[in-house]
């Protein structure tokens, strides 16, 4: 980190993300389950209802199954939790710095965030291992694949700001979020350009499928394999992972703003990343559940041969 | 500390589905709470597929030989507290099976069951109606 985030800055803004990024993503999952609610003429749950699931997990009774590694299975929640909160900090207090000092992100800050992004599903992977369960194994392989399948166009879609910001300022600035973010303030938000449009599309479908919502909940196919990968879970473990779903909600369409869409100067960046929010929850309540191979070839051969195209034409200048 | 958890519970009870050799019409009017009429989700209600993860078994059907284990284990599965209640007259009191060999008698003889549902197969009302007293007990 640079030298205006350091020493007590620092452990205050690690303090306040992690307090207020969980509670306003637990208001955003309330918008999510009441969009639905009403898509599907439904009244919906009141709004404290994410807030009272949550309390109510975190004070039932936890148990861990029979026969499982016990620290591996405890230890996944938390591990996914450290992650976001990590991406919370990065994220937020990137886009904070570009305000005031310009220097409150470090160069490589995007390639920290892409492997902390995949801490999620790495440790819904060990969690799900680590219960012996069948159902839950075969969760973890399927969400093992669903996540091999969206992290090739999702890595690509985010080389095509980091390319225009090469261009013109060099490779140091563009693997930097502040980079990006001041690129945008002189230049104006990647997205009206093709390559943005086109990036952007993907990163919404990869969203999706980090998120877990419907067209990819493959993992966790509630009729199928009874929540899969969290099949074993409850308690304190499963309400450390809905928050950390619900930081993800918030995070994820912060990130898109950030990389793609101007960067989060002002109000509109809230409306702008509640949009996305929106979009996201209708794409979740109108589509079947794909299957596995279905979601991977979707992935692979559909939106990767689309993102090499929006990185050819973010090199020519479009 | 107390209080906080009781309404934990009360505002978001996660129903988890157990159909123990029901003849299907009690399940059929479970899946009826959450479609837009009875919408129960407005009460924090919300059917979850694992045991693990649910404060409310819903048991349907004549509990059986067959059925006996399953249901106990069902139960020994879930985080306590949780609530057990019986929809249909046939979990309440073996209704039409009551002299059949394989009717190992009603639930309460082997878990405790907070509320009891009659009906054959109860409307949905008297499911909320039962689910809301069984909370009220705790």
């Amino acid at each position: 980190m640079s030298v205006w985030l350091s020493g007590w800055r620092l452990v205050l803004w690690f303090v306040a993300t992690v307090v207020v990024v969980p509670i306003a993503g637990l208001v955003l999952t309330w918008v999510d389950r009441f969009v639905s609610a009403r898509v599907q003429w439904r009244k919906g749950p009141p709004f404290y209802q994410p807030f009272a699931d949550v309390l109510k997990l975190l004070l039932k009774q936890t148990i861990v199954p029979e026969g499982s590694a016990r620290t591996l299975f405890l230890f996944a929640p938390l591990l996914a939790f450290a992650g976001m909160s990590l991406v919370a900090l990065i994220l937020l207090s990137s886009n904070f710095g570009a305000v005031v000092s310009q220097r409150t992100s470090f160069v490589g800050d995007i390639i920290v965030l892409l492997y902390l992004f995949a801490l999620v599903p790495l440790s819904f992977i060990v969690g799900a291992s680590a219960s012996r369960n069948p159902v839950a194994a075969v969760g973890a392989s399927r969400e093992m694949t669903i996540y091999l399948g969206y992290e090739l166009p999702f890595v690509l879609a985010l080389l095509v700001p980091v390319v225009k910001v090469a261009q013109r300022w060099g490779v140091a600035s563009a693997l930097r979020l502040g980079g990006l973010i001041a690129y945008q303030e002189q230049f104006g938000p990647f997205l009206y350009s093709i390559s943005g449009v086109i990036a952007a599309i993907i990163i919404l479908f990869t969203i999706q499928a980090k998120l877990g919502y419907v067209p990819f909940d493959i993992p966790e196919a509630e009729q199928e394999i009874m929540s899969g990968v969290i099949v074993e879970y409850s308690g304190a473990p499963l309400a450390a992972f809905r928050i950390t779903r619900a930081m993800m909600f918030v995070l994820m369409p912060l990130f898109l703003v950030t990389v793609l869409w101007g960067g989060i100067r002002d109000w509109w960046a809230l409306l702008k990343s509640l949009l996305i929010v929106v979009l996201v929850v209708l794409m979740k309540n109108t589509n079947p559940r794909l299957t596995v191979h279905q979601a991977l070839a979707f992935f692979w051969f559909i939106l990767t041969p689309l993102a090499i195209v929006a990185v050819v034409l973010s090199f020519i200048g479009l | 500390m107390r209080d906080l958890r009781l309404w934990g519970l009360k505002k978001s009870p996660w129903v988890y589905h157990v159909a123990a050799a029901s003849c299907n019409n009690c399940d059929i009017e479970i899946l009826e709470l959450l479609p837009p009429r009875y919408d129960v989700e407005r009460f924090g209600v919300v059917l979850v597929g694992s045991p693990r993860h649910a404060d409310a078994l819903l048991v349907t059907g004549v509990i059986n030989r067959k059925s006996l284990p399953r249901v106990l284990e069902v139960y020994e599965q879930t985080p306590k507290p949780c609530l057990v209640v019986a929809v249909g007259s046939c979990a309440c009191n073996n209704h039409i099976f009551r002299n059949s060999y394989n009717a190992v008698g009603p639930y309460d003889k082997y878990i405790p069951v907070h509320a009891y549902i009659p009906g054959c197969p109860p409307k949905p009302e008297a499911m909320i109606l039962g689910l809301v007293k069984a909370l009220s007990k705790l």
